[in-house]
C-alpha cells in the first residue's frame, strides 16, 4: 500500500465557539452536508478506499446517525476515538495511532473544502522522495458581513511567512509571525544553497500533509511535539539544512552523535539517512539532472530530508475554522439556494442565496436572503432574515427582523424583534470563554 | 447513397479480403515456421545454426521469454527467411486446406520479430510506437492498456508532419493524474519511477536502467505467488503492465529493453520446484550481478581502454552529459593525465552544464561552448569522446540529438571521434535515419523566458508554427573512428559481430 489517509476530526473549532458549542465542528452543516463529508469525498474521489478518522465519541455517534455519511461515503472508515477532555494536538493524535500506520500517510483536517488536484501534492512527494509535502493556497478575502462583528474586521490572524525556492516547489522556510519577535532571520546555510528565495505571506495552509512513515516513528519517540502545523512542520523545514542531515553521516558517526545529543533529533537522522539505498544513489549519480544550478553541489545539495509545497494558484480551497469562512463556504457550495429534505415551506416566501437545512418549517410571507438556516429551525410568519446564521432547533417568532445576526442553538427569538449585527446565544454558553 | 444490400455486399467483400490476407500471412508464417523447425509437430526442434533456437511450443508463456533473447535478429535472419519462405510458398499453397488448423500463437511465438515485451507488432512488423498516426494501432494500444488497467496518455500539441507518427507528451500532464492516489494496480515504486522518468529527474541511459532494475528488485521483493500459479510465469505477467506504464511515462530506452529481456529470461528460467523465497533472492542476486557486471565493471574496463588513448596535452571535446564519458575523464585526471576538456552543450536540455559541474569539481580545466560554436573550437581539439544511448546492429550510433553534427564536423576537421558504449546497450535494431524511430519531448521546453517575456508563449495559436523537440539522432559509422566497449576497442562495423557472439552465448 502506498499511502494511508488520516482525517483529523477532533478539533474543537475554537475560533467559532458560537457555532460549535452545541454541534461539534466536523458535523457543522455546510450546504446541508456535514463539514467532514467534504474531505472524505475528496479522498474517495481520488481513489482511497480506507480512511483512519480520529475524532471524539460525540462525533462518532453523530456520524453513525447522519444519513449523508452513511449513504454517500463508501470508503471504509476506521474511527479512532480520543478522549474529549485531554488537550490532544494533531501530532499527539498521530502518536496515538502509531500502531496502525504501516506506510506513508496523508493527513487532512476535517475543515478543508477544496477541489484541488491531490495528485500534484502526492507527485511532489513521490518524485523527489520527499519527507514532507504539503499544500497551500492563496488566501481569499472574505467579503460577506459576519454577524456579530462590529466595525472593520481586525486582522486577528497572524501571518505566516513561507519561503520557497526559485521553482516554487521546495519549501525553505516556514514561520509564524508570532514566533518572529525580533524579525525574520534566515540561516546562512540556506542562503548559500538557495540564493534566491521567494517569501510569501498571503498563503493559507490547507493542512494537507504527506508524511513519510519515518516521521511518525520519530514522533513516537519524541513526545515533545504536539502539533503538526505549529511544531512538526517548522521543525522538518529547519532540519533540511541542519548540519547533521547534510553531512551524509555513516552509521558510526550517527552513533557518535547520538551520544552527544540527548534529544530525539538524531533519531530522525537515523530514520531518514538509512533510507537512501546504494542503487538509488548510483542511479542519481548517473543521472544528468540537478534541481538547482550555479554551484558545485550534487542534486538536492546532497541532503536527504526534503520538504515540498504545492501552492494552488486557482481553485477552491477553504479552511472552515472561523465564522467568516463558514459563511463563505456555504455561499460557495450552494450556487443559489439549497433546501433540505423533510421541511415545510409555506406560500409567499422568498428564499434567495440561502441554505435551508432539513426539517425546517418556514411559514408564510417570510423573506430569507443570504442566510444559513440549519436543521430543525422554525421560522414563523412574516419574518425577515438577512445575512444571518440560525443554528439548529432555533425558533424565530412572527414578524422578527434579523439582519446579520447569529442565533445560537435552540434559541427563541421573540416575535416582532428587531436585531441587527448581534450574536444571540443562550446564557449557559456565555459562560464558556 | 448505397442501398442496404449493396452496403452489406461491400462489407462481406471487405471481410473476405481481410480473411484471405490474414490466411496468406499465416501461411507465410507457418511456412517459415515449419521450415525452421523441420517438422510439422509442435515440439521444440534444434534449428539451423543461424536461426535462433525457437521453442515453438503451443503454450504461450515460455514463448515470449525464450523467444525474446533470440527474437531480435531481423538483420540476418530476415533475408534468409524471405528466400526460404518464397521457395516454400508455392508448395504450401498447394496443400492449403490441410494446414489451417494450427493455432495462431505459433506464428507469433516462432517469429523472430523484434518485440520488446509489450509491443506485440501486427504482422506488418512495425512496432506500435512509431505508428501513432495509424488509428487502428492506436485502438489496439488503447485496448491493451485498458486490459492492463493502465491509463492512456494523450498526445499534446501540434506535431510536425514528418514526425507525426511518434508520440508527443506534455510534462504538465503526468500519467498519475488518471491513476488513483494510493496506487493499487501499479506498485508504488513503479509509479515513482514513472514520475521520475517523465519529469526528467532520472535521465540518461545508465541512470534509467539502474533505477529500473532497482524498482524491479523492490517489486520482486514484494511479490507473492498467488495460489495455483507458478512464479516463473506469473511474475512475468505481473511485470508486463508495469512495463507498459513505464513506456507510457517515457518511451523505453534500448538499454532498458535489454535489461528487461534479461530479467524475463532469468525469471522464466527459475525451476518450478524452487521455493518462493529462494527464487526471489536468486532473482535479486541476478539483478545485482547484472548491474555490477554490465554497468559498473564495464565502466571501469572502458575507462581503462580509453585512458590509453588519452595522452598528455590533449584537448578533448565532449558533448552533453554522458555518465560514462564523465567517468572516463574523472578517472583519467586521477591517473594524472594532463588534458583539458571542451564541453559542448545544446538547448533545450542544456545537459552540458551538469557535465561541466562534475568535471570542474574533479579539478579538470574546462571550456564551455554551445553547439553553434563547434566549428570555431574544433581546430584546437585533439579528440572527441562521445557517449551513446544505443549502438544499432548496422553500426550506427544512436545518441543525444546533436551528436551526429559533432561527428560530422569533427570528420571534416579530421579529428578522431571515439564513441564509448557498454555492450548491454547494443541493440538489434537497424536504423539509417533519425526519422523513423525517435522520441519527441515536450515542445513547451523550447519556450524560454527572458526579461519577463516569453516569445513563443502562444505558439499553439499560430497555425503554421510547429515546435519540434527531438531527443535522439543516429550517427553513421563513417564518422566514428573507434568504439570503446568493455570487450575492447572495436571499429563501428564490428558491432553486428559482437551481437552475434552475444546471442550465441545465450
Amino acid at each position: 500500500m502506498e499511502l494511508q489517509a488520516v482525517l483529523m476530526a477532533a478539533g474543537g473549532g475554537s475560533r467559532m465557539m458560537d457555532l460549535t458549542y452545541n454541534t461539534p465542528k466536523p458535523m457543522l452543516p455546510v450546504g446541508n452536508k456535514p463539514l467532514m463529508w467534504y474531505p472524505l469525498n475528496l479522498l474517495e474521489r481520488v481513489g482511497f478506499e480506507e480512511v483512519i478518522v480520529i475524532t471524539t465519541k460525540e462525533v462518532q455517534k453523530m456520524m453513525s446517525t447522519d444519513p449523508k455519511m452513511k449513504l454517500e461515503v463508501k470508503m471504509k472508515l476506521d474511527v479512532v476515538c480520543i478522549p474529549e477532555d485531554t488537550d490532544m494536538g494533531t501530532a499527539d493524535a498521530l502518536r496515538h495511532i502509531q500502531q496502525k500506520i504501516k506506510t506513508d500517510i496523508l493527513v487532512m483536517s476535517c475543515d478543508l473544502i477544496t477541489d484541488a488536484a491531490l495528485h500534484e501534492v502526492v507527485d511532489l512527494f513521490r518524485a523527489h522522495n520527499a519527507t514532507l509535502a504539503m499544500m497551500m493556497s492563496k488566501a481569499h478575502e472574505f467579503t460577506e458581513t459576519v454577524p456579530g462583528q462590529k466595525g472593520k474586521k481586525k486582522t486577528a490572524e497572524q501571518r505566516d511567512f513561507v519561503g520557497v525556492d526559485e521553482s516554487g516547489k521546495r519549501l525553505l522556510f516556514m514561520a509564524n509571525e508570532a514566533d518572529l519577535e525580533e524579525g525574520l532571520s534566515i540561516r546562512k546555510s540556506i542562503m548559500r544553497k538557495h540564493p534566491r528565495m521567494h517569501i510569501k505571506t498571503g498563503l493559507v495552509d490547507a493542512h494537507l500533509y504527506c508524511l513519510k512513515k519515518s516521521v511518525v516513528d520519530f514522533l513516537a519517540e519524541n513526545k515533545s511535539i504536539s502539533s503538526i502545523r505549529g511544531e512538526l512542520v517548522p521543525y522538518l523545514v529547519r532540519k533540511q539544512f541542519s548540519k547533521a542531515a547534510n553531512s551524509q553521516t555513516t552509521k558510526d558517526e550517527a552513533d557518535e552523535q547520538s551520544q552527544k545529543q540527548k534529544d530525539g533529533n538524531v533519531n530522525l537522522d537515523l530514520h531518514i539517512l538509512s533510507r537512501d539505498e546504494p542503487l538509488l544513489q548510483l542511479a542519481q549519480a548517473y543521472s544528468c539532472w540537478n534541481d538547482h544550478r550555479g554551484d558545485m553541489s550534487d542534486a538536492y545539495h546532497g541532503g536527504t530530508l526534503r520538504c515540498y509545497v504545492h501552492i494552488m494558484e486557482q481553485g477552491l480551497c477553504y479552511r472552515v475554522n472561523t465564522l467568516a469562512a463558514y459563511i463563505e463556504a456555504n455561499r460557495l457550495i450552494g450556487s443559489d439556494s439549497i433546501i433540505g429534505a423533510g421541511g415545510q415551506i409555506a406560500e409567499k416566501t422568498s428564499i434567495k442565496r440561502s441554505t435551508i437545512g432539513n426539517s425546517v418549517t418556514v411559514k408564510e410571507k417570510v423573506k430569507v436572503t443570504n442566510s444559513i438556516v440549519m436543521h430543525g429551525v422554525t421560522i414563523e410568519e412574516g419574518c425577515n432574515i438577512q445575512g444571518s446564521v440560525i443554528c439548529s432547533n432555533a425558533v424565530v417568532g412572527r414578524g422578527a427582523d434579523l439582519k446579520y445576526c447569529l442565533v445560537g442553538n435552540g434559541q427563541r427569538i421573540e416575535p416582532e424583534a428587531e436585531r441587527t449585527n448581534e450574536v444571540i446565544v443562550g446564557s449557559d454558553q456565555l459562560m464558556e470563554i | 447513397e448505397l442501398s442496404k444490400e449493396e452496403k452489406q455486399r461491400l462489407r462481406k467483400e471487405k471481410k473476405s479480403q481481410k480473411k484471405n490476407k490474414e490466411k496468406k500471412d499465416e501461411q507465410d508464417a507457418l511456412a517459415s515456421e515449419r521450415e525452421k523447425n523441420c517438422a510439422p509437430s509442435t515440439l521444440s526442434q534444434p534449428a539451423p545454426a543461424a536461426s535462433p533456437p525457437v521453442q515453438a511450443a503451443v503454450s504461450e508463456p515460455p514463448a515470449p521469454a525464450a523467444g525474446a533473447p533470440p527474437a531480435d535478429k531481423p538483420a540476418k535472419s530476415k533475408a534468409e527467411l524471405k528466400a526460404e519462405r518464397r521457395a516454400r510458398q508455392e508448395a504450401e499453397r498447394a496443400s492449403k486446406p490441410g494446414k489451417k488448423g494450427d493455432p495462431g500463437p505459433q506464428s507469433t511465438a516462432g517469429k523472430p520479430k523484434a518485440p520488446p515485451s509489450e509491443l506485440q507488432p501486427v504482422v506488418k512488423r512495425l512496432p506500435e510506437h512509431v505508428q501513432v498516426d495509424n488509428p487502428e494501432v492506436l485502438k489496439k494500444l488503447a485496448k491493451k492498456l485498458e486490459r492492463q488497467q493502465i491509463p492512456l496518455r494523450s498526445d499534446y500539441g501540434y506535431k510536425v508532419s514528418l514526425f507525426s507518427h511518434l508520440h508527443q507528451y506534455s510534462r504538465k500532464a503526468p500519467l498519475t493524474q488518471q491513476l488513483s492516489i494510493p496506487s493499487t494496480v501499479i506498485h508504488p515504486v513503479i509509479v515513482r519511477l514513472g514520475l521520475q522518468y517523465s519529469q526528467g529527474i532520472v535521465a540518461g541511459s545508465n541512470a534509467r536502467s539502474v533505477a529500473l532494475l532497482h524498482a524491479f528488485k523492490q517489486v520482486i521483493r514484494d511479490y507473492v505467488t498467488p495460489p495455483n500459479e507458478e512464479l516463473s510465469r506469473d511474475m512475468v505477467n505481473k511485470l508486463k503492465p508495469y512495463i507498459s506504464f513505464l513506456n507510457q511515462c517515457r518511451p523505453l530506452s534500448a538499454s532498458m529493453g535489454n535489461a528487461i529481456k534479461y530479467i524475463k529470461k532469468e525469471i522464466s528460467n527459475i525451476p518450478s520446484q524452487c521455493k518462493e523465497e529462494e527464487a526471489k533472492t536468486k532473482l535479486q542476486d541476478c539483478i545485482d550481478r547484472y548491474i555490477r557486471e554490465k554497468i559498473v565493471l564495464a565502466a571501469s574496463a572502458i575507462s581503462k581502454y580509453a585512458i590509453e588513448k588519452i595522452s598528455d596535452g590533449d584537448v578533448i571535446l565532449v558533448y552533453g552529459c554522458s555518465s560514462l564519458v564523465n567517468h572516463i575523464l574523472c578517472e583519467a585526471s586521477e591517473k594524472h593525465r594532463k588534458f583539458r576538456v571542451i564541453v559542448v552543450d545544446s538547448r533545450p536540455r542544456l545537459e552540458g552544464r551538469e557535465a561541466l559541474r562534475r568535471l570542474v569539481k574533479h579539478g579538470i580545466s574546462c571550456t564551455y561552448v554551445l553547439i553553434s560554436a563547434l566549428s570555431y573550437v574544433l581546430p584546437e581539439v585533439s579528440k572527441v569522446f562521445l557517449g551513446a544511448h544505443a549502438l544499432l546492429a548496422n553500426g550506427y550510433v544512436m545518441s543525444r540529438v546533436g551528436t551526429s553534427q559533432i561527428a560530422l564536423v569533427a570528420k571534416a576537421f579530421n579529428v578522431p571521434v571515439l564513441v564509448c558504449c557498454e555492450t548491454y546497450k547494443f541493440c538489434e535494431r537497424v536504423q539509417t535515419d533519425s526519422f523513423v524511430s525517435n522520441e519527441l519531448d515536450d515542445p513547451d521546453d523550447l519556450m524560454v523566458t527572458r526579461k519577463g517575456k516569453t516569445q513563443l508563449e502562444g505558439w499553439q495559436q499560430v497555425s503554421q508554427l510547429g515546435l519540434l523537440n527531438l531527443v535522439y539522432d543516429v550517427t553513421p559509422p563513417d564518422f566514428v573512428d573507434l568504439v570503446i566497449t568493455d570487450l575492447g576497442m572495436i571499429p563501428c562495423t564490428s558491432v553486428p559481430v559482437v551481437l552475434r557472439v552475444k546471442n550465441v552465448d545465450q
